[in-house]
């Protein structure tokens, strides 16, 4: 009795935060019945997160964007020329693929810090600034691609960063090794940080989960881990994408929730005014934010055209809204100053499943903008229901 | 007799907790100018909210008695029908309109639904005339000074052929000319017949050209004061406003230890470019280790202002003057400057700017001075939760654990989640602003120990608050300031509640 009484105040209180893990476990289990097994393919799931890689990482830098009230939508050019850049540099000027990547990021970052300039130094207006911003970079990769056309990247590196796999190492009953013993570590340390962060919160007397649901929290996490790798290992296993993708997220991660910095986005986000009442420098955060997004959108611009293998004309065109999406399907507020990074993820995660589901089913393609924009309504109208009823 | 044009009976208003307004009594003439009188809170803002239909029939109780009938005002509008307008502080103007479409917003000239454009500035310079201002019609709203701005929206309400007229605080934010002019133009309505309701705090006002005064204090009518009888005086009315009973308890504190001079402001003003006036004028103040400064004032007075102008002037005032520390003179870029010197300022308003609802007691706590619990940028959260306990058990903050959302506290506990917030941050200055405002005897008592527990160990505080008694009870030395000029000082001995309130309302 107790237990089902604490569950449902569990619920109750975490439904902001559970909402979004319950939406995509419900929308993979029904595709996977649909499709009759197919969604759940090893194959089929790799290729969904190494398609949705490029976007991930734009929802990440874009959630923190967003909690400080502000907009970029400029990221998806910003992506798409600094991809081409990338191609340029790698191709035409012949540098090394380990010189080009932390220019093209620079490049991200000096972008980023202009866009700061623009809103935090002469109060511009976030969506205005960057809407100029989505102008001029659709401009400028129209520029550096008009001579050439799509240009085609020969460099095995750096498409490997879009299409490469860690090496397998050995094989496991026809699974790929390396992959499993990832995922094994995974669990570990997951399970690790959780029993410390328990002990950690009973040492100062807080409230935590009864012991029963606590051990069903664990396992049950544990299990989808062990189950994505052994999905995962079952096709090439963990593709390059993904470390990245891992690796930004552990880091902003890390950044949002251990760090002055991010106690600081947080801060201005909730309350501009009490944060520089506080002593916090609201411009400085407003630039760090907007030079991380820009990063992060060339970091983008480098999957995408390493994925492709080529740059294109087009490339990242509405990157930026798909970002945005993925940032508010994940969480993030619009009222600011509420938003997890892994929400971002969540968010980009459930937005390339209906898309793969939808192709897979054979659903044409009005219906799935329709769709798309049913959920991202759908998302945002409970984030709004849910806030009011937690005041 | 004169006709008796508004009578309000046995008025009374109840907020959740709060009486604002009880058994409220008075007679209007017509034709009369009539002020209200009383300290901040006394419910001259709420009266005038019930008058005016913003609190409709039913949500208080008692009659409005309008030219003989008893009125049941459900919304603005029902009392915008029968002649009755309301002119705020706070102008509600449109900034980016012109004059004739701020006159007419709302009162369109029109036929079938289409606009008269022409016969709108024909109308609105007739207006404009009555109310002997020269301006172009169609000149922005925003290009006007203060004073005709407020000209503007006395047209506004003649053109609604208003029959009584009420006027909040009307010259507060004027220049001697300008309320010079409103206050003739106010005796020149009262030749056409018109009828005006005031608030005010200046009581030279007053003296000058009210036919009645009626005195609120905490909700009730005083007295009605009538000029004819030569009852209209300013120690008469300051002796009727501040007739409190002082019977709120303030802790003992051990021993004065007034040692040297820590803050020195000299000549200092601060400008709010965006108002468009001085909000601090020519300020000289001096703060001693140890010692409670109340600052005293009527709302409006610039305290706030003061504050944030010494604190890293995160307003942007154009600031003139000097300020010093320690005999050190200083120039704050930003509030982390003013920080780091040592001071604090706890809001005034903690709601909103203040404190951060939707985050929980811990990081609130932390919020002034996180690199007081991170090493190298990295929040040691041990640390912080451990700061967050220290401030909760000494500062007796009743929540169910620090991981309590502080939108969900109570406003004493807020209030003091607040100070713990700034005294994690080591301040040697503390500015307190309205430190008890909303908070029930039980904490205000709690706070005023722990400000004397601080004063003990050789903090010094400015505190800035409307409540006279508190100002009274806890200060070592009292400014009284009154549109943005401190007017006066007053020791602990010499200090009393006609003195401050004859300063407060120069």
């Amino acid at each position: 009795m107790n237990i089902i009484k604490e569950t449902s105040n569990l619920i109750k209180d975490n439904i902001r935060d559970y909402g979004m893990y319950i939406a995509l476990v419900a929308i993979m289990i029904t595709f996977n019945v649909m499709t009759s097994g197919t969604f759940m393919s090893s194959r089929n799931i790799s290729n969904l997160l190494d398609a949705s890689g490029y976007i991930a990482v734009l929802a990440v830098g874009m959630t923190l964007v967003i909690v400080i009230r502000h907009i970029d939508l400029s990221v998806g050019y910003v992506a798409g020329f600094l991809g081409a850049i990338a191609a340029i540099l790698l191709m035409q000027q012949g540098l090394s693929v380990w010189l080009v990547i932390p220019i093209i990021l620079v490049l991200g970052i000096v972008i980023g810090l202009m866009n700061g300039f623009l809103i935090a130094q002469l109060g511009i207006p976030a969506f205005v600034a960057s809407l100029a911003g989505m102008l001029i970079f659709r401009g400028a990769l129209l520029q550096v691609t008009e001579g050439t056309g799509t240009i085609i990247v020969q460099d095995d590196i750096f498409n490997a960063i879009g299409n490469g796999y860690l090496p397998a190492i050995q094989y496991f009953y026809n699974r790929h090794m390396l992959t499993l013993i990832i995922g094994a570590v995974a669990v570990v340390l997951y399970i690790f940080s959780e029993l410390k962060t328990r002990h950690d919160k009973s040492k100062y007397n807080f409230d935590v989960m009864s012991l029963p649901i606590f051990s069903v929290k664990l396992v049950f996490v544990s299990a989808i881990i062990a189950y994505i790798t052994w999905i995962l290992a079952g096709y090439n296993g963990i593709s390059w994408t993904l470390v990245i993708v891992l690796l930004v997220t552990m880091v902003y991660h890390f950044i949002t929730n251990k760090t002055v910095l991010g106690r600081q986005v947080y801060a201005v986000g909730s309350n501009p005014e009490a944060a520089h009442l506080s002593g916090i420098n609201v411009k400085k955060v407003t630039y760090i934010v907007m030079g991380s997004m820009s990063m992060l959108a060339a970091l983008s611009g480098i999957l995408y055209t390493s994925r492709l293998q080529s740059a294109t004309t087009t490339a990242g065109m509405l990157f930026e809204l798909d970002a945005i999406a993925a940032a508010y399907v994940g969480g993030v507020s619009s009222a600011g100053g509420v938003g997890k990074v892994t929400g971002a993820i969540i968010g980009a995660i459930v937005m390339a499943s209906l898309t793969n589901g939808m192709n897979l089913l054979g659903v044409g393609i009005s219906y799935q903008y329709m769709i798309r924009g049913g959920v991202l309504a759908g998302a945002v109208i409970f984030d709004v229901l849910t806030r009011k009823r937690g005041k | 007799m004169a006709e008796i044009i508004l009578e309000m009976a046995n008025i009374t208003k109840t907020f959740p907790g709060v009486k604002a307004l009880d058994q409220v009594n008075f007679q209007v003439e017509k034709g009369e100018i009539h002020f209200f009188v009383g300290e901040n809170g006394a419910g001259k803002s709420t009266l005038m909210k019930v008058l005016s239909g913003v609190y409709p029939y039913g949500n208080y109780e008692g009659d409005i008695i309008y030219e003989g009938k008893v009125q049941k005002f459900n919304k603005i509008q029902d009392s915008v029908d029968v002649g009755i307008a309301i002119i705020y502080q706070e102008l509600a103007l449109f900034p980016d309109l012109s004059v004739y479409e701020n006159i007419y917003m709302g009162n369109e000239v029109k036929e079938g639904g289409i606009i008269n454009w022409n016969q709108t500035i024909v109308k609105a310079k007739e207006m404009l005339q009555k109310v002997n201002l020269k301006v172009n019609p169609e000149t922005l709203i925003k290009d006007l000074g203060v004073g005709k701005q407020q000209l503007v929206e006395i047209a506004k309400a003649l053109s609604k052929q208003v029959k009584l007229l009420i006027l909040d605080e009307p010259t507060a934010a004027l220049n001697e000319d300008d309320s010079e002019n409103l206050l003739e133009l106010i005796k020149e309505l009262k030749k056409q017949g018109i009828t005006c309701i005031m608030i005010s705090h200046k009581l030279k006002e007053v003296a000058a050209i009210a036919d009645k005064a009626t005195i609120l204090r905490d909700g009730q009518t005083i007295i009605t004061l009538d000029a004819k009888k030569g009852e209209i005086d300013e120690p008469t009315i300051i002796r009727h406003m501040v007739g409190r009973e002082m019977n709120q308890i303030y802790p003992e504190r051990a021993n004065r230890n007034i040692g040297d001079t820590v803050l020195e402001l000299i000549n200092w003003s601060a400008y709010d470019t965006q108002l468009g006036r001085a909000v601090v004028k020519d300020a000289n103040l001096e703060l001693k280790r140890g010692e409670i400064v109340g600052v005293a004032g009527l709302m409006g007075a610039g305290r706030t202002e003061l504050a944030l102008s010494m604190f890293g002037n995160p307003k942007n005032y154009k600031l003139m003057g000097n300020m010093a520390l320690n005999g050190q003179p200083q120039n704050f870029k930003h509030t982390s400057d003013a920080i780091k010197a040592g001071m604090a300022y706890v809001t005034e308003d903690r709601k909103g700017n203040g404190l951060f609802l939707l985050n929980n007691i811990t990081k609130n706590v932390s919020a002034s001075k996180l690199s007081g619990i991170a090493h190298n940028g990295i929040i040691n959260t041990n640390e912080e939760i451990k700061v967050a306990e220290h401030y909760k058990n000494s500062l007796h903050i009743k929540a169910s654990s620090i991981e309590q959302l502080v939108g969900k506290l109570s406003g004493g506990n807020q209030q003091k989640v607040s100070l713990g917030k700034w005294l994690f941050a080591g301040p040697n200055i503390l500015i307190l602003d309205e430190p008890t405002r909303g908070i029930d005897v039980g904490a205000k008592f709690e706070i005023y120990s722990v400000m004397n527990t601080l004063i003990e160990k050789g903090m010094s505080i400015i505190m800035i608050s409307s409540e006279l008694g508190e100002i009274l009870g806890m200060s070592d030395r009292i400014y009284v300031m009154a549109e943005g000029k401190i007017t006066g000082e007053l020791s602990r001995e010499e200090a009393n509640q006609e003195k401050v309130m004859a300063l407060a309302t120069k």
